[in-house]
Parts: C-alpha cells; sequence; structure tokens
C-alpha cells in the first residue's frame, strides 16, 4: 500500500450533516463481487439525476472544487456497516476525509483502505467553510508525523488523534491481517486456555 | 466491579497491542452475499484457508426475491452474488444455508432462532444490524469486510474498547406500545449518534418484562443512535426461550452452560461511563417524519418546529422534510400512505406477525395501499403457517411473501417508487433506502398494521 506521512491538497467541501453510508453508496450498487469501480458511483444520488446527467449543484460536478480531500459535516458516514462506502470515497481519489466526527464503523473502514479520517473541532471546521468562500483552491495540509492539521489560508493548525498502531499502518503501508496471522500460536493458546 | 460487557469482552482479548487496539476473539461469525465477496477473495490472493470453519455460519439474504424462490433470481447482478456466496463456502467449508433452505432468512432472525447466538459470545457480521444478537446477553457487533477477512484467517479482529452505557427503562410500557417504540423513543432521545463510541445495555422493568424476541427488537435498533452495540443480561426469559433450540447445548452440556449464563450480569454498583434513564408510560406509538432514525415523535404529536432545531443542523433539518414533503409544526397523523412493509431483522419474527394479524383480523386492506408481508426467515413463515395466521391475513386482504431483507434495503425488485409514502418496520428511513426518492416512515408492527387498514397514519388504539 501507498505510504503517506504529508498531504497537501485543495479540498471538496461537503457542509452537510449525518451524512449516511446510504448516501456514500445508495445499496443498489452494493451488488459487486470486487472492491473495483465504486467511486464512479460515490454519491450517486446526489451526483447524478434519473437519466445518469450530472446535477450542476453538486459539489461533485462543481469543476470550482478538486483535491484529495472531502471535508464533510458532523456525523459523517452513519448508518451501514459496508465497506463499499470507503471503497467508494478511496475510490474515487479521497485520501483524507475531515469532520468534526465521524460513526464509529466507517471510521475503521476508511482506515483500513488507507482513507485518514481526520477529526477536527468545530470551529476548524466553519474555518475551512469560512476560507473557502473567498479562496476556492485554499488548501489543508495533514501531517501524519506529527498529527496536525493545517488552514493554509489561516496559517492556522490544529492537532487530531490516531491510535499510535494505525499510525505505524499508515506511515508504513502495512495492513491489519498481516500483523493478526503473525499471531497464530498465540490465537491457538487462548483457544485451549479457555 | 464490572459491566456485563466488559465480562464478555476481558474473556475474549487475545492480546493488546502497544498502544493500539485489542486482538478480539470471536466465538461465531455470519457471512452475507454482500458484504463478503471481496474478503473471500483476499483469503484466495493471499492462499489462507479459513481458520476455524465451524465458527463461521454463512446464509444470502439482502439480495434474493421475496417471491419465486424456487426459480432463479432474474437479475443476474443479484443472482452473481448469491451464486458467489454458495461457491466461496463450498471452497472454504462453511455451513450454507441458501436460498430456499428451511434455515434461510435474515441473519439476524435465523441466528437467535435456531440457538446458533449464545449468551456470552462474541459474535460479528459485515452487518451493522448484528447489534441484535446481543439481546441473548451477548456482544455482538457489526464490521466491515476487511475485517471479516481477518475472522476468516484468524477467528480475531481488532477493535478499539468502546466505552460503556446503560439505558433504563423504569416501570411498564402503556397498552397498544410495543418494542419498536420503545426502542425509537431512545434513539429520538438520544439522536443518531448520540451514542458513538458507546456500547449500551439496556436495563429496567420495562427491559426486563419484554419477551426475548421483543428484545432482539430494541438491542437491533441500538446501531441507529450510533452505538457500536446493545445488550441485555440473560435471565429466565433467555434460557427458556433458548431452551431446546437446534444448535444449544444438550443434556449435561446445557446445565454448564446454564451454570455459567446465569453469572452474565452487571455487578450491582458499578459505575458506567454513560447513564441514562427513561420512563416506559411516557412512550407513544412511535412514527418517524425525517430522513434519520433519530428524528422520531410520538404518533400524536407534530413535528418539530425550525426555531427548536440547532443551528449548525437546520439546513439539514430542512432538506430532510422537504424530501419526505412535510413542513415543520404540523402533525403526521391522518397523512395519506402508499405502501406499508412488515418484516426485517427489527420487526420480521414471529411475534410481530401475531401483533399484524390480531390487529387486522376481520378488517380489510385499504385498497390504495401495496402491502409486503415479508417473514424474516423459513421458520417464521412455517409458524405463521401452523398457527393458521396466514389464513387471517388473506381473508383482510393481505398476501403473504417469501422471507428475505426485502424493502428493508430494496436490494431486489421490493422497491417504493419516487416520492411515495411507506409506513416501515424496518429500521432506516435513509433517503433512497426503499427504492430512489422512497418516503420512510419508520414504525412498529401495530401502527403499520393500522396503516394497512386506513391507508392513513393510523394511531392503533383507536
Ligand atoms: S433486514 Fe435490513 S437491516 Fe436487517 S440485515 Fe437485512 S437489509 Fe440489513
Amino acid at each position: 500500500m501507498e505510504k503517506f506521512i504529508t498531504l497537501t491538497s485543495t479540498i471538496v467541501p461537503l457542509p452537510i450533516e449525518n451524512v449516511d453510508t446510504d448516501q456514500i453508496i445508495p445499496a443498489r450498487f452494493l451488488k459487486a463481487t470486487s472492491k473495483d469501480g465504486f467511486g464512479d458511483n460515490l454519491f450517486r444520488d446526489w451526483r447524478y439525476d434519473k437519466n445518469d446527467q450530472p446535477i450542476a449543484s453538486f459539489v461533485l460536478n462543481n469543476p470550482t472544487y478538486t483535491g484529495q480531500i472531502l471535508v464533510a459535516g458532523k456525523n459523517f458516514g452513519s448508518g451501514s456497516s459496508r465497506e463499499h462506502a470507503a471503497w467508494a470515497i478511496a475510490g474515487y481519489g479521497f485520501k483524507v476525509v475531515v469532520s468534526s466526527f465521524f460513526a464509529d464503523i466507517f471510521k475503521n473502514n476508511a482506515m483500513n483502505n488507507f482513507v485518514l479520517p481526520v477529526v477536527v473541532t468545530e470551529s476548524f471546521l466553519a474555518e475551512i467553510y469560512e476560507s473557502l468562500s473567498y479562496d476556492s483552491k485554499m488548501t489543508l495540509t495533514i501531517n501524519l508525523e506529527a498529527l496536525t492539521i493545517t488552514n493554509n489560508t489561516y496559517g492556522k493548525s490544529e492537532s487530531f488523534d490516531i491510535n499510535p498502531y494505525k499510525k505505524e499502518c499508515f506511515v508504513k503501508g502495512l495492513d491489519d491481517i498481516d500483523y493478526l496471522l503473525s499471531k497464530k500460536t498465540q490465537i491457538e493458546a487462548y483457544e485451549k486456555a479457555r | 466491579m464490572k459491566t456485563l460487557f466488559d465480562k464478555i469482552w476481558e474473556a475474549h482479548v487475545v492480546s493488546t497491542v502497544e498502544g493500539g487496539p485489542t486482538q478480539l476473539y470471536i466465538d461465531r461469525m455470519y457471512c452475507h452475499e454482500v458484504t463478503s465477496p471481496q474478503a473471500f477473495d483476499g483469503m484466495r490472493k493471499r492462499g489462507l484457508k479459513v481458520f476455524r470453519p465451524a465458527q463461521n455460519t454463512c446464509m444470502p439474504d439482502h439480495n434474493i426475491p421475496t417471491i419465486d424462490q424456487e426459480s432463479p433470481i432474474a437479475d443476474p447482478i443479484s443472482k452473481n452474488q448469491v451464486d458467489t456466496l454458495t461457491k466461496n463456502a463450498q471452497d472454504f467449508g462453511l455451513t450454507h444455508y441458501q436460498m430456499g433452505h428451511e434455515k434461510n432468512g435474515i441473519i439476524h432472525v435465523v441466528g437467535p432462532e435456531n440457538g446458533l447466538s449464545l449468551p456470552g459470545m462474541t459474535m460479528v457480521c459485515g452487518d451493522s444490524h448484528t447489534s441484535t444478537h446481543g439481546a441473548l446477553g451477548a456482544v455482538a457487533f457489526g464490521i466491515g469486510t476487511s475485517e471479516v477477512e481477518m475472522v476468516l484467517a484468524t477467528q480475531c479482529v481488532f477493535q478499539s474498547r468502546p466505552k460503556t452505557m446503560r439505558i433504563i427503562i423504569n416501570g411498564k410500557l402503556k397498552k397498544g406500545v410495543t418494542s419498536k417504540d420503545l426502542a425509537l423513543y431512545v434513539i429520538a432521545k438520544t439522536t443518531t449518534g448520540g451514542a458513538t463510541g458507546y456500547f449500551v445495555e439496556y436495563a429496567g422493568d420495562a427491559i426486563r418484562a419484554l419477551s426475548m424476541e421483543e428484545r432482539l427488537t430494541v438491542c437491533n435498533l441500538s446501531i441507529e443512535m450510533g452505538a457500536r452495540g446493545g445488550l441485555v443480561a440473560p435471565d429466565e426469559v433467555t434460557f427458556e426461550y433458548l431452551k431446546g433450540r437446534e444448535f444449544t447445548p444438550k443434556g449435561e452440556e446445557w446445565d454448564k452452560a446454564l451454570a455459567h449464563w446465569k453469572t452474565l450480569k452487571t455487578d450491582e454498583g458499578t459505575v458506567f461511563d454513560k447513564e441514562v434513564t427513561y420512563q416506559a408510560a411516557d412512550i407513544e406509538p412511535m412514527v418517524t417524519y425525517g430522513t434519520n432514525p433519530g428524528m422520531g415523535m410520538g404518533i400524536n404529536d407534530t413535528i418539530p418546529t425550525l426555531e427548536s432545531i440547532d443551528e449548525a443542523g437546520r439546513i439539514s433539518y430542512i432538506n430532510s422534510l422537504k424530501y419526505m414533503g412535510y413542513e415543520p409544526g404540523e402533525k403526521i397523523v391522518g397523512k395519506a400512505i402508499d405502501y406499508v412493509f412488515l418484516g426485517s431483522c427489527t420487526n420480521g419474527r414471529i411475534e410481530d406477525f401475531r401483533q399484524f394479524t390480531d390487529y387486522v383480523k376481520g378488517k380489510k386492506k385499504a385498497d390504495n395501499v401495496i402491502v409486503w408481508l415479508v417473514p424474516g426467515s423459513w421458520a417464521v413463515d412455517k409458524q405463521i403457517k401452523a398457527e393458521g395466521l396466514d389464513k387471517i391475513l388473506i381473508e383482510a386482504g393481505f398476501q403473504l411473501r417469501q422471507p428475505g431483507c426485502s424493502a428493508c434495503l430494496a436490494m431486489n425488485d421490493d422497491k417504493v417508487p419516487a416520492g411515495k409514502y411507506s409506513v416501515s418496520t424496518s429500521n432506516r428511513n435513509f433517503e433512497g433506502r426503499q427504492g430512489p426518492g422512497a418516503r420512510t416512515i419508520l414504525a412498529g408492527p401495530l401502527v403499520a398494521a393500522a396503516a394497512a387498514i386506513t391507508g392513513k397514519i393510523t394511531d392503533p388504539r383507536i
């Protein structure tokens, strides 16, 4: 997996609260048996109308906003445990999602697909939208080593949290299954002892 | 002093990663066709076998049609996903209840009714409503596909430990108020994100008084307030329910298990990270008016006005009501509806069908309403017929369909058309959940029955 240490990018704003997994990827797109192609249907019903024509007012169809960072409203990713939501976000090309609050399962799923969920304070989030209102090409910098996120328009930073193990996974491009497989003898010992 | 959650969790810790998550041992995993193919694929790519095949059970439920299951699935993409599960189960040597099998149905209905889900267990499935199984006194939660692969490969997952929360419901539910109403009430109080990061224990006399099936409904909905899961300490109701079911321990094994299960409770005086108490008598039959399960109210209440909503949330609130075609400050009781759905892992059990049937007995279905009655499993279907409920339903103008998830998420053909109103006993009223543009009003089986008879949102007590 690609390693992640710092990222500076323009952003795509989605200032909506409680964006649920059915919005991220509607259930009818869950019929695939591989992980590919979900990016095309990210936010499908907000992005395209009934005749599959792009809805101009939706942010992903607005050429002003591009980048590898999605900045979403509070309680992002609630709803189902479907990892397809994370595949859609990763598949579209986002490497980071910024919000003031994430649903639990989504957070795990995102990290398992090397999409970094960054939790910021409500005021930091509000400032991002504010900067964006006069500079649509504003950038954020995420530094995973220092655990900081910087609003480069305001020059303001805030620190965020990620557990040290997950941080190492991101930095080294490692995955949980490799780690668990290395623990087989311990698992067998646990089974015997119970 | 420990909570029940702590006891079960701690008994399943294999190791803790320095500064990281817990490696948790999983007693049972369920796999369905939607969230497992990529996990099996991953196993193949790594050249791995399933570590503990006997602890994994597969069945398709999300995609399967609810009529004519005897014929091959018409939708080629659904068929592919269902066939892929069959092949994966075969290749990896896992138990599989294929479509039409007498034990097929929605996983969260089938697991408990066969005694596959037991007190004290850790259980997972690539499905957020895995929280359902917590009703038996277990730690059960939904996981993503990467984690499904972890369990297939090692029977373990990485999890950070959730905080604990106790929700106490005191007193007695009023007549005509179901456990679904109780759960919708709690979610409305907590909001959809309000229990995020917590594992909930439900307690209090009102919970103790619930049947096993009613507890399953309550725990099922834990995820709708963001909780990792929910559980109820096992008691005589639990043991009575489990006794004699196909996969429950038998003879001496049963006695041994029972002795252990009886120890599964929160120690007196344990302090939870968060605790809230509600009065059962305050709960009315509930309906939702918006597009998340937290937007619920008593059936005769009015939709909250814009002023009563947090400023930051107003745009979402307005959009949500616009989608539903409702106005702030209005009542929705008496409003016309187009569809009724009885079923899902929330309300697709025999007691739900008994309640529905009891209400519609001797009445006639409203002509302008399409009603889907979908048993949660073939075992439920069999019981409906054994009790003759099907005849009463037919007489009232209804028809039974075949088991599956159906209109709960509309991955099969049971889709509510755009703009139409559906009173649904399922668990999610998200935009488009029951079909693109569909408008969902979540409710219990009694409100659903009343709507099916009158064609309107109706208080079932009148
Ligand atoms: S009935 Fe609905 S909520 Fe339950 S497992 Fe099926 S799709 Fe998910």
